[in-house]
């Protein structure tokens, strides 16, 4: 339920003036046990996908620290750190967690890649692919046609590095998406930044 | 293995956080002491006064504009400010032809250490989902209309670059020294959903 680009339905954004850092002190808390837990090294990187795996419902009425909570204790529990009988022990109840990882292990990350395939200005097409697993290629461009306006550096690629034991890096850019080619209707451009295996070469 | 149907949460949520916890500390994964200082910092120490003071330099010193449109973390770590969510920093610019806004529309991506922490509706469903829709028309709904003949270039946060919005100086400020001009500048103005 994470992918919310172009998802219609919503409403006003709320703007509270003056917010604080923390509206409470179970949010600074769950905070602090997270970046404990991250900074452990204990969530091998698969912090924002455990909260992809929030069933639906519960992720879109839920307080955003709640999902810092969910995801560390999701984490933990599939790092063997902590097991889910003494959650529910410790809890008095059965501890509510993300859904099971559904994608399958990946054995062989791939060849890192360091030069960019394309370059500024270059016409290119989101591939369409829909993993059961973690991405960062938003569904909203899935198979948009873009052009190529910046070169950023040579990153890990999530979609490996969370089901995998090793590492591909690749290099990623930022993509300039006309309004018409993603909602068939003039507006606005919208530049999404990707990895660059997300991207086909397209015709101008 | 078996997938239960997963009803809402009814555990309160502070005993849900007292339980992981006080397990991450019997675990030895957790030192309050230790990580109540980082909490300290995001709480107390860093903020959107970072950003203004980028910001401010950028419109009194033209060298310095040109090294943040060009190499944002390297410009930004001259006035101290980086580390964790701004290891790579791009900085866009409104013109009066162009102006910028910056989503998250996966999660919650933000420049910490020249913003801080994020607001909760920068990371609502109603802010990530209609940003990349109907800029235009949110943008006007927030209270920062913009005339039809600027273009609206929406950002979206997606990989590993983190955003500021380099606002156009106010008419007016001309006489201000940087100071003064790092205290008109507010952070929805470096986020883009605000003019000064």
């Amino acid at each position: 339920m994470h992918d919310l680009g172009g998802v219609q339905g919503f409403g006003a954004v709320e703007v509270a003036a003056d917010e604080p850092i923390f509206h409470h002190d179970w949010e600074r808390r769950a905070f602090r046990l997270t970046v404990a837990c991250l900074l452990s090294g204990h969530l091998r990187n698969r912090f924002r996908h455990a909260i992809e795996r929030m069933e639906p419902a519960w992720y879109l009425s839920s307080p955003y620290y709640e999902h810092w909570l969910t995801s560390a204790a999701t984490g933990t529990v599939e790092a063997g750190i902590v097991t889910r009988e003494e959650l529910d022990a410790r809890l008095g109840a059965s501890y509510p967690l993300a859904s099971p990882i559904r994608a399958p292990q990946l054995s062989d990350p791939g060849q890192s890649i360091q030069e960019h395939r394309f370059a500024v200005g270059d016409a290119v097409r989101v591939r369409e692919w829909h993993p059961l697993g973690h991405t960062r290629a938003p569904r909203y461009v899935q198979g948009k046609r873009g052009k190529v306006v910046r070169l950023d550096g040579v990153f890990s690629v999530p979609d490996v590095a969370y089901h995998c034991d090793r590492t591909r890096r690749e290099p990623t850019c930022s993509v300039r998406f006309e309004a018409v080619e993603l909602w068939g209707e003039p507006g606005d451009p919208v530049h999404v930044d990707v990895w660059q295996s997300y991207l086909d070469p397209a015709q101008p | 293995m078996t997938d239960h149907h997963h009803p809402l949460p009814t555990s309160p949520i502070e005993e849900r956080v007292n339980a992981l916890e006080s397990l991450l500390i019997e675990k030895g994964v957790l030192d309050v002491a230790a990580i109540d200082s980082v909490v300290d910092y995001y709480e107390h120490q860093v903020g959107p006064m970072n950003g203004a003071k980028v910001v401010a330099r950028a419109w009194v010193d033209p060298d310095y504009r040109a090294r943040l449109l060009t190499d944002a973390t390297t410009a930004i770590a001259e006035l101290g400010f980086g580390g964790a969510e701004g290891e790579h920093m791009v900085v866009v610019e409104n013109t009066p032809e162009v102006h910028n806004v910056v989503v998250c529309t996966l999660c919650s991506c933000y420049p910490w250490p020249v913003l801080g922490l994020p607001p909760t509706w920068y990371k609502s469903p109603p802010y990530r989902s209609r940003m990349v829709r109907e800029p235009r028309v949110l943008l006007a709904e927030m209270g920062c209309p913009i005339p039809d003949d600027v273009e609206i270039r929406v950002w979206d946060s997606s990989a590993e670059v983190r955003y500021l919005v380099l606002p156009m100086r106010p008419a007016g400020s001309e006489g201000h020294d940087e100071n003064a001009l790092a205290a008109m500048i507010t952070r929805d103005a470096m986020i883009g959903v605000a003019t000064l």
